[in-house]
C-alpha cells in the first residue's frame, strides 16, 4: 500500500503540461521504477502523481533525414536496446540500455526517467553525454533545447524547472558519425545491479590519431561528468600505449568519487584509470587504430 | 540394493501446484475483517526505554490497538527451534520478550501497532513516542568480551552466552613434538538466507476459543511451544497450521514473529491479525549466519601427518543467543570425522553484540569452519610445499572410525572417490601445469575443499519423527509426516520411500503437504539436513506396517501364507511365481466394506533414531581472478557428495545447484554491512546486498558417490544442507592458487581484493 493521495492520467502531452501547469507540485511518475520505491520507504508521502504513462507521442525512436536520432523521453530500456536504429547508429547507448537494472525493470524504466532522476549512477547518462544529446524541454509556454552536459546540477538534481517535462533525447549525426564507443558498466553484479563505476568512451581516428574523443563517467563525481582535459589532450596524438595511459590518468583530475560503503575513494580512482584504458582500447579497435607500444 | 522408484528422477509432487500459483503461502490466505500487525523498532544499537507513549497512534482512525511490553506478559522464553529439553541445562538460552523493555539492536521490536491496514498501521508507528536514553554498544564479539564493554544482558554481564568446548587426547604433548605447527587467522561475515518468502503470519481465535496461526514456518510443533511458552497459555489451546513455504534455510527454524502475531490477535478479542515483513525487517529482525573468527593451530609430525589441533572460535550471536552456542558447537563437532587428528582442543565462545540476531543458516555452523580449516590445509601445503590433493588424502580418517567424544560412527565413506571424481573432472593435473607462472592481468587457478557433515542432531538433540499411512478404497493412500516440505522437496522424497514400499506408482501415494499441529504426527521439523534419514526411517516404518496388514488381509481372503505375497505395481502377487492374484484395490475395498472382516488398514508410528550418518563431499573450482579491478569470475565449480543412496537424482541436482549458489554469494559477495558509529545495517535490500543473480553464476557440475549407509533406511545419508559448505574455501584456494594471496576472510569482493592486492604491492 502506497501514500498516494491522487493519481492524474492525461491522454495527450498538451493535456500534461496543462495539468502540471496548474499543480506544478505534482510529483511525475514515469515507469515508477524510481518513484515507486521511493514511495515504498516512506521516502515520498501523502503526494499527488501526475503520470505520464499515457503519451504516446514520447514512446518513439526516430530517424530523421538529416539523421538525427529522437527518443521519446518514454521510450523503455527494452525498446532501446532492441531498436534497429539505435543497434545500427549508436550502439553504445543499446549497451548502456542493456546494462540496466532486469529484464522486469527495463520493461517499464525510461530513459527520460532515468536522466531526470538525476542518479550519479544513471546508466543512460555516461552514454548519452559521449553522444552530446540534446534535451528537448517543455512547459505550457515554452520550450527549449539544453545539452546535457548542462543538464545536472547535484546529486539527483536535473535543470527543469517547475511545469516542465523532458520530451525528448535528440542526438545529432554529426556527434555519432564514424564514432565509436564502448560504454562499460562496474558492479558487484552482472545483473540487477547499478553501476559502483561507470565509463563511456567514443572516439573517431584517422592515421591513428583521434580526431574525435568524447569520454564521460558515471559515479564519479557528484553527478555523471565528461572528462574534457583528456579529451583535449587526445586530440591529433599519435596514438601509442603512453597516450593511452596518460588519457585514462587525465580522466582523474575532472573526476571526484566520493568515499560511501558501496566503494572507497581509492578503488574508485583506480576503477576510473583502469575502466577508461579498458575503454579506451576497445574505441581505439573499433576505429580501426592500433596501440604501438 | 535395488530400488524401483526409489533413485528415480521423479518430478516433484508439487512441481506443478508451485509454477502454477495453486499452491497457497501463508500470506495467500484471507479473513474476512482481517487486521494488520506493524512493528515498530529500535532506531538504536543499544538503549533503555525509559517511556513509551501510544496515546497519539492509538487515536489514529483505523488504529485498533498499540502493544508495548507493558501489555504482554513479562516472560522471558527462548526462540531456537530446538526439541524441548526436560532437563533445564541443556535448554536454550531464555533472554528475549516478545516485545522489548531494552533496545539491544538497531531494528529491535519496541512496539506493534494493529490496525485496519498497512498505511493506517505504518503511520500510526510515527506516532509512537519512546523516550530513550542511549547506552554505548559494541559489535565486534573480541570486544564485547572485554573488561567493561558494555552489557548487553544483565544476566549475563560478560556478554559470554557460552564457551563450553571439546578436548581429546595428549593435546600439549602433540604439540610439543611436532615437527612443524602452522598457525592462521580466518574469518567469515554476516550474511542471510534471503528465501524468497519473508516470515508471514496470522492469527486469530476460533470457535473453541483457540488460538489458530498460520505461519510460514519449518517447525509447526515447536512454534506451538514456545508461542505457548512466551504467551503462558497452554499448549494444547494453540493450533499451528503450516501452507506451502517458500523457503527458510533455517531462518524459519525459529521463531520469530509468531508470539508477537499470537498476542496481536490476543489483543483485539481474537480477530485476525496478519503480520508479514517487508525484506528490509526481514535482514534486520529475524536472524543472520554468525561471522565467526577463528584462530587454527595444527601440529604436523615429521611425515607431514596431522597430530593436533587447537581451535579458538568467535561466534558473534548478536543482540540474542537464538540458537547461540549450538551453532559453533555443531561447527566443532561436524568436521571431526575426516582428519585423523590424533588430539583436539576446542575453544569456541559465543558472545553477544548490540548486532541483529544471528541463527541457523544452512549447515548450522559448518560452512563457518570448513572455511578456516579447509583455507588452513591449503595455507599448510603451500608452506610446506605440499601438493593439497595428496597431502588431505594422506590425513583423512578410515571407514569405521568413531569420534571419541560424540561417538558417531562413520559406517560408509566415499570422500576419497569424490576427491578423486572431482581431481579427474576438472584436469587438475593438466590446468596446473598450464597455469604455472602467470603475468598477465587475468590470472587462473584451482582450489578444491572437503566436508563432512551429519544426518541430523543425534546424539546432541531427540531425533523423533512421526508418519502416518491411511489406505484408501482404490489402494492409493495419504501419507501425513510431521516432517516438513519447505521447498526442498521432502514430501516427493517420502511419496517414493511409500511408493517403493508399497509396490505401487508414485501418483498413488497423496501426500498431505500441510502440518497441523491438531492432526499431524509429531516431528520437531525441517532442519539439520534430517528429513530424508530420521523421518524417512518412520514413513519407511508406516508404509511397512500398512504392507504387513494389507498381505495378512490379503493371505486370510486368498488362502496363501503371507510370505508368499507380495505387492507390485499395485497388484497382489505370488512372489515365487509372479503371477497376480488380485489387484490392490480389491483388497483395499474388502478391507473397508467386509461384512464380516472389515478393518481400513492405517499406520500412525513414530521412530526415535538414535544413529546418525556421516555425509561427505568436496568442491574443485577454477577461478580467474582480475589483477588490476580485482574481480574473480569463477570458471568451473563441480560439488561431488557422498550422501548415501540418492532418492531422487533429479531433486538431489537441484538441491546442490542451490547450496553451491549461495556458497558462491557467501565467498565473493554477500555480507550484511553495519555502520560502524550506529550499528544501523546499511544494505538491508537486495540491490545492496549482493545476492548472486543467474547472470553471475557459473554452470554448476554434481557428481555423486552413492555409498550405502546401513542406518539409513533406504541406505539414504544428508544432502540438503551439505552442497553450501565447501564451495567457498575451494574458491579461496583456487585464489590462492592464482594470484599467491591469501584470502582469509569472505567475501572477496572486489572492494576488498583490490585493498588485499594494495597492502601486497600488486597494484
Amino acid at each position: 500500500m502506497y501514500s498516494i493521495n491522487k493519481i492524474y492520467e492525461p491522454k495527450s502531452l498538451q493535456e500534461a503540461l496543462e495539468v502540471y501547469n496548474d499543480k506544478p507540485n505534482l510529483v511525475i511518475i514515469a515507469g515508477g521504477t524510481d518513484v515507486l520505491i521511493k514511495l515504498r520507504a516512506g521516502k515520498l508521502k501523502d503526494i499527488e502523481l501526475l503520470s505520464i504513462n499515457n503519451l504516446k507521442e514520447l514512446n518513439k525512436i526516430t530517424y530523421e533525414k538529416d539523421g538525427t536520432i529522437i527518443i521519446g523521453a518514454m521510450t523503455t530500456f527494452t525498446d532501446i536496446f532492441r531498436s534497429e536504429i539505435i543497434n545500427k547508429y549508436i550502439p553504445i547507448l543499446a549497451e548502456a540500455s542493456v546494462s540496466m537494472g532486469g529484464p522486469q525493470i527495463r520493461n517499464t524504466a525510461t530513459i527520460g526517467g532515468n536522466l531526470c532522476n538525476g542518479a550519479v549512477s544513471a546508466d543512460s547518462a555516461p552514454s548519452l553525454l559521449t553522444l552530446n544529446a540534446l534535451l528537448k524541454i517543455e512547459s505550457l509556454n515554452s520550450k527549449r533545447l539544453l545539452p546535457i552536459t548542462e543538464f545536472y546540477e547535484a546529486p539527483g538534481k536535473v535543470k527543469l524547472n517547475k511545469g516542465e517535462i523532458l520530451t525528448e533525447i535528440i542526438i545529432k549525426k554529426e556527434d555519432y558519425e564514424n564514432l565509436h564507443g564502448k560504454y562499460i558498466k562496474f558492479s558487484n553484479r552482472k545483473a540487477m545491479d547499478i553501476a559502483m563505476l561507470s565509463v563511456a568512451v567514443i572516439g573517431g581516428i584517422n592515421n591513428n590519431k583521434f580526431t574525435k574523443l568524447r569520454i564521460a563517467l558515471g559515479v564519479s563525481a557528484p553527478t555523471p561528468i565528461r572528462c574534457f582535459k583528456a579529451e583535449e589532450y587526445a586530440l591529433y596524438k599519435e596514438i601509442n600505449e603512453e597516450v593511452i595511459k596518460e588519457i585514462a590518468k587525465l580522466t582523474l583530475e575532472e573526476a571526484r568519487p566520493r568515499d560511501s560503503w558501496r566503494a572507497s575513494k581509492d578503488y574508485r580512482l583506480h576503477l576510473i584509470k583502469v575502466l577508461t584504458y579498458r575503454a579506451l582500447n576497445n574505441c581505439v579497435k573499433m576505429a580501426g587504430g592500433y596501440i604501438s607500444e | 540394493m535395488s530400488f524401483k522408484i526409489i533413485g528415480k528422477g521423479v518430478n516433484r509432487k508439487d512441481a506443478y501446484g508451485k509454477v502454477t500459483g495453486k499452491a497457497k503461502y501463508a500470506d495467500d490466505f484471507f479473513e474476512k475483517e482481517m487486521l494488520c500487525g506493524k512493528i515498530l523498532s529500535s532506531p538504536y544499537a543499544h538503549a533503555r526505554i525509559r517511556n513509551i507513549d501510544v496515546t497519539e497512534a492509538e487515536k489514529l482512525p483505523g488504529v485498533l490497538k498499540v502493544l508495548t511490553y507493558k501489555d504482554l506478559p513479562y516472560i522471558k522464553f527462548a526462540t531456537a527451534g530446538h526439541p524441548w529439553a526436560l532437563e533445564a541445562k541443556y535448554r536454550d538460552v531464555a533472554d528475549r520478550l516478545i516485545l522489548t523493555d531494552k533496545a539491544r539492536f538497531v531494528g529491535d521490536s519496541v512496539a506493534a501497532v494493529i490496525a485496519e491496514n498497512e498505511l493506517i498501521a505504518s503511520k500510526a508507528l510515527e506516532l509512537i513516542k519512546v523516550d530513550y536514553e542511549v547506552l554505548p554498544h559494541v559489535l565486534d564479539a573480541e570486544e564485547a568480551l572485554k573488561e567493561g564493554a558494555p552489557i548487553i544482558h544483565d544476566e549475563r554481564p560478560n556478554n559470554l552466552v557460552s564457551d563450553f568446548g571439546n578436548e581429546y587426547g595428549d593435546y600439549e604433548n602433540d604439540f610439543k613434538n611436532a615437527e612443524h605447527i602452522m598457525e592462521g587467522i580466518y574469518e567469515t561475515s554476516i550474511v542471510q538466507h534471503c528465501h524468497l518468502e519473508t516470515q508471514s503470519a496470522y492469527s486469530y481465535k476460533d470457535i473453541d476459543d483457540r488460538l489458530v496461526i498460520v505461519s510460514s514456518t519449518q517447525i509447526p510443533h515447536i512454534v506451538r511451544r514456545i508461542v505457548g511458552q512466551a504467551l503462558g497459555i497452554p499448549w494444547g489451546k494453540i493450533r499451528v497450521i503450516k501452507p506451502y513455504i517458500g523457503g527458510g534455510f533455517g531462518n524459519k527454524q525459529e521463531v520469530i514473529i509468531e508470539p508477537l502475531v499470537a498476542a496481536m490477535s490476543l489483543a483485539v478479542n481474537g480477530k485476525p491479525v496478519k503480520l508479514t515483513l517487508s525484506r528490509e525487517e526481514c535482514f534486520v529482525n529475524t536472524r543472520t549466519r554468525h561471522a565467526i573468527k577463528f584462530y587454527i593451530k595444527t601440529a604436523l609430525s615429521k611425515d607431514n601427518k596431522l597430530q593436533s589441533i587447537h581451535i579458538r572460535g568467535f561466534s558473534n550471536t548478536g543482540a540474542y543467543a537464538s540458537h547461540g552456542h549450538s551453532i559453533i558447537m555443531s561447527a566443532i563437532s561436524k568436521f571431526r570425522p575426516m582428519y585423523n587428528f590424533k588430539s583436539f582442543k576446542l575453544e569456541p565462545k559465543t558472545v553477544y553484540t548490540n548486532l541483529p540476531v544471528a541463527g541457523a543458516m544452512r549447515a548450522y555452523g559448518v560452512p563457518q569452519i570448513i572455511f578456516a580449516l579447509e583455507s588452513h590445509i591449503d595455507d599448510i601445503c603451500r608452506k610446506l610445499k605440499l601438493d593439497p590433493i595428496e597431502f588431505r588424502k594422506d590425513n583423512l580418517i578410515s571407514l569405521g572410525h568413531e569420534d571419541p567424544i560424540s561417538h558417531v560412527k562413520v559406517r560408509s565413506f566415499g570422500l576419497p572417490e569424490c576427491i578423486d571424481r572431482g581431481k579427474k573432472f576438472i584436469k587438475w593435473d593438466e590446468k596446473k601445469k598450464n597455469y604455472q607462472n602467470q603475468k598477465g592481468d587475468k590470472r587462473r587457478g584451482l582450489g578444491m575443499a572437503c566436508f563432512s557433515y551429519f544426518s541430523g542432531t543425534y546424539p546432541v538433540c531427540l531425533e523423533v519423527a512421526g508418519a502416518r499411512i491411511i489406505l484408501n478404497q482404490d489402494g492409493s493412500v495419504q501419507l501425513q509426516v510431521g516432517a516438513t516440505e519447505i521447498g526442498q522437496g521432502a514430501d516427493t522424497i517420502f511419496a517414493q520411500m511409500v511408493a517403493e514400499v508399497l509396490g505401487i506408482p508414485l501418483d498413488m501415494v497423496h501426500v498431505i503437504s500441510t502440518q497441523d499441529t491438531d492432526i499431524t504426527p509429531f516431528d520437531t521439523g525441517a532442519y539439520a539436513s534430517r528429513q530424508t534419514y530420521i523421518a524417512g526411517a518412520a514413513v519407511k516404518k508406516a508404509a511397512l506396517e500398512v504392507k504387513e496388514e494389507i498381505l495378512k488381509y490379503a493371505s486370510q481372503k486368498i488362502g496363501v501364507e503371507t510370505i508368499n505375497l507380495d505387492i507390485e505395481d499395485a497388484k497382489i502377487i505370488n512372489k515365487n511365481s509372479g503371477t497376480e492374484i488380485c489387484t490392490l484395490e480389491d483388497i483395499a475395498l474388502e478391507t473397508f466394506y467386509d461384512r464380516v472382516y472389515s478393518k481400513p488398514i492405517t499406520s500412525d508410528t513414530t521412530v526415535n533414531i538414535k544413529t546418525n550418518a556421516v555425509a561427505y563431499g568436496v568442491t574443485f573450482a577454477e577461478v580467474e581472478v582480475d589483477m588490476q579491478t580485482g574481480v574473480i569470475e569463477v570458471l568451473e565449480i563441480i560439488n561431488v557428495h557422498d550422501s548415501g543412496t540418492i532418492i531422487n537424482h533429479k531433486q538431489a541436482l537441484g538441491q546442490v545447484h542451490g547450496g553451491v549458489s549461495m556458497a558462491l554469494g557467501y565467498a565473493l559477495s554477500e555480507k550484511l554491512i553495519f555502520d560502524e558509529k550506529t550499528g544501523k545495517i546499511l544494505n538491508n535490500n537486495f540491490l545492496d546486498y549482493k545476492l548472486q543473480t543467474i547472470m553471475d553464476t557459473p554452470k554448476i557440475d554434481v557428481d555423486f558417490v552413492e555409498t550405502y549407509e546401513e542406518t539409513g533406511s533406504f541406505g539414504q545419508k544428508s544432502l540438503g544442507e551439505n552442497p553450501a559448505i565447501s564451495p567457498a574455501p575451494a574458491i579461496r584456494n583456487a585464489v590462492l592458487d592464482a594470484t599467491g594471496v591469501y584470502f582469509n576472510k569472505i567475501p572477496m569482493n572486489p572492494q576488498t581484493v583490490f585493498e588485499k592486492f594494495k597492502e601486497m604491492g600488486l597494484l
